[in-house]
């Protein structure tokens, strides 16, 4: 890595795809730095996948101008190919095949790359190598789904929802070993609708939305732009009708206060000052509290303030 | 090795890990692994031949039973050796008959006649008319003005199994060239096996190569089985020159491998690919004479049936096995198989999706 920051790993311009109905990227720009963490957050069909895949060159695009490592897919695709470790959103690797079976058929197609027996170990899958695909947990299959996209010692690995539909436990130790990978200095293309995943592992976040950019920074600086640090959540019991929400408004570093399925949320600048005044107010009113939570700003609520929507509808 | 360094560590690729012979391996281990897959490609085949051979294997000619209502009737017609005669009254004697006990009822007519009762329909009442009669006319004194001397004929080659063994051979080829190139591939694709594939260097030809190679090893075992059964078991014989009968053999599975291709070209779900196999196929078993001759259909679809691939197969197979004849005199047949061949092979690679 003599020059991480200066030569762009990926370089996307006014990328466009539509299909027959829906506009799936919509004049999308994107520059990913050489070494760094990329992610691509956004709702469902806000089109990650369809970005991804034609960064990939799986899908074409019908306008646009894509550069992976500096190359094109039309001139450069078998070095590409040798280049690039790939994670689909939904394949299902070969049931009958074991994990031993499977990477090394993998290993086959490239000219260069880690030994089997390594790979295996770095996505620590040494127990189950002679198990057949078929019958791994979620989280293995996952694991062996990374390492089919590591076997080729990529310079760019492109994750698609590398976590998505795994317990708590699983998706951590999948995030050890993508942010393993990240420190050889390698640079990951990564898309989430989890915002803590995006938090954890990004250097950098482009949050998407209808096909187009609608914020781009580190997780910090996105959830600094919208202007609140933390956010007061209480309820009181069917009470919380009752409070007077314009005396709340009044409170020192409290910047909006709304009402939510029979809870009240406020964004607060100064927790230390807010939560005080906030106690003392609701007990001058009369109201009882039956529960009280805080918690910082997040990539979620940066979404929420751009979009007025939630990024997952649970 | 740290696995900071494993990730980086980069080792150039041991021969024999060549991409062609890992895709070849993974074909065989996916098919070896299904048991139903090596049941009805394998065992079947040879299980129907035995079924067949033995349901329809040659008899000495079937003794037919029949009644005489007198003992007259009765002596004369017991000369006949193919006839078991059995004296009942008239009564008891039409009773057996309606119950099939016997085929036919011999009872004194007016006159000095004889009257026969039988079903016309069945072929054994018929042989049994003729046989009785010839017996009864002989015992009463007539002579035959033209002497006659039977020689009997069995001989291999013009039994059922002998006829049934090649058309099986057809059928196993069809089915296991097409069903075992179709469904691997509409499977990964269904499953966006192919997607992840084509992400990788991997080169595509050698994907479909590898099904090719496959085959054509698998080919060996599955010809030889069903043929060695036929041979050790039946005495099946195979007049043609070995070569020419394993060439036809190869062609033949080429030919379906290419369909096989072209139904999984484009096929998304293996409902839709089940479905483009059965009408592929179901045509064949009924018009290719698998089971019986396919010269039985009339002459106006003669022309249709005769451009099957299955038909061209079997007929080559037959004429090479029970004729003993050469490639020259089955090129009609070879030339419908390779123009199959072709034309699937050419639309497939037109009309095939990775994703
Ligand atoms: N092959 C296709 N044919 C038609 N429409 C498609 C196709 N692929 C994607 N789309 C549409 O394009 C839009 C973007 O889809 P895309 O898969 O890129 O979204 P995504 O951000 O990856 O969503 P998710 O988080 O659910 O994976 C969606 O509206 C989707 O319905
Ligand atoms: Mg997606």
């Amino acid at each position: 890595m003599a020059e991480p920051l200066s030569k762009a790993a990926l370089r996307v311009r006014q990328l466009r795809k539509a299909y027959q109905d829906v506009v799936a990227v919509d004049g999308l720009d994107l520059e990913v730095r050489a070494g760094e963490c990329f992610g691509l957050l956004g709702p469902n069909g806000a089109g990650k996948t369809t970005t991804i895949e034609i960064c990939e060159g799986l899908t074409r695009a019908d306008a646009g101008e894509v550069e992976v490592l500096g190359l094109r897919w039309d001139a450069h695709a078998s070095e590409l190919r040798q280049r690039l470790g790939i994670q689909l959103q939904e394949t299902q690797l070969a049931e009958k095949l074991t994990v031993w079976e499977t990477l090394r058929l993998f290993r086959s197609f490239y000219h260069q790359g880690p030994e089997t027996a390594e790979v295996i170990a770095l996505v620590q899958l040494e127990e189950k190598q002679k198990s057949r695909v078929g019958n791994l947990s979620g989280g293995q299959k996952q694991r062996l789904a990374l390492a089919c996209a590591l076997v080729g010692d990529p310079d760019l690995l492109f994750l698609d929802e590398p976590t998505t539909g795994l317990d708590p436990q699983a998706r951590r130790q999948l995030w050890e070993l993508i942010e393993r990978f990240q420190e050889a200095g390698r640079t990951i293309v990564l898309t989430t609708h989890y915002m803590d995943e995006a938090e954890r592992l990004c250097d950098r976040v482009a949050i998407m939305d209808h096909g187009k950019t609608i914020a781009l920074g580190t997780p910090r600086e996105l959830i600094a732009s919208i202007g609140v640090e933390h956010l007061v959540e209480f309820s009181s019991d069917g009470a919380a009708g009752s409070v007077d929400t314009g005396a709340l408004g009044r409170i020192d570093g409290v910047r909006e206060v709304r009402r939510e399925n029979g809870s009240v949320q406020m964004q607060v600048t100064e927790l230390h000052r807010a939560v005080p005044a906030l106690l003392e107010e609701l007990g001058r009113q009369g109201v009882p509290l039956t529960e009280l939570r805080t918690h910082s700003a997040t990539l979620e609520d940066v979404f929420v303030a751009l979009t007025g929507r939630h990024l997952r509808d649970e | 090795m740290s696995e900071a360094a494993a990730v980086s560590g980069t080792r150039a690729r041991p021969r024999a890990r060549h991409p062609l012979a890992q895709l070849t391996g993974t074909r065989f281990r996916e098919f070896l692994r299904e048991p139903e897959a090596l049941f009805w490609g394998f065992a079947f085949p040879i299980l129907l031949a035995i079924g067949l051979g033995i349901a329809f294997r040659n008899r000495p000619p079937d003794v037919l039973k029949i009644a005489a209502v007198t003992p007259e009737l009765a002596r004369s017609l017991a000369r006949e050796k193919l006839l078991a005669v059995e004296e009942l009254p008239a009564a008891a004697g039409a009773a057996e008959l309606r119950t099939g006990k016997v085929v036919l009822l011999a009872e004194p007519g007016p006159g000095g006649t004889v009257t026969y009762r039988y079903d016309d329909t069945n072929p054994d009442g018929r042989t049994a008319r003729r046989l009785a009669d010839d017996a009864v006319q002989r015992a009463a004194g007539r002579a035959d003005p033209v002497g006659a001397r039977d020689e009997l004929l069995r001989e291999p080659g013009s039994r059922y199994i002998d006829f049934l063994v090649p058309g099986l051979l057809g059928m196993g080829l069809m089915g296991n060239g097409i069903w075992l190139t179709g469904f691997p591939i509409v499977d990964a694709r269904r499953k966006k096996l192919l997607k992840r594939l084509v992400a990788t260097p991997m080169p595509r030809p050698y994907y479909l190569l590898s099904f090719l190679l496959f085959r054509l090893s698998l080919l060996g075992v599955e010809v030889g089985l069903l043929l060695g059964a036929g041979v050790f078991l039946f005495g099946v014989p195979v007049r043609g020159r070995f070569l020419d009968f394993a060439a036809i053999c190869v062609l033949g599975s080429l030919a379906f491998n290419a369909l096989g291709l072209l139904i999984a070209s484009r096929a998304r779900t293996i409902e839709a690919a089940s479905g483009l196999m059965n009408l592929t196929m179901m045509p064949m078993w009924v018009l290719s004479g698998v089971f019986f001759s396919s010269q039985r259909f009339p002459d106006a679809v003669q022309p249709l049936v005769r451009a099957l691939p299955l038909t061209a197969t079997i007929d080559a197979l037959r004429m090479n096995m029970l004729q003993g004849a050469t490639l020259l005199q089955a090129a009609p047949q070879l030339a419908v198989m390779g123009a199959w061949l072709g034309l699937s092979f050419t639309l497939a690679l037109k009309l095939f999706r990775w994703r």
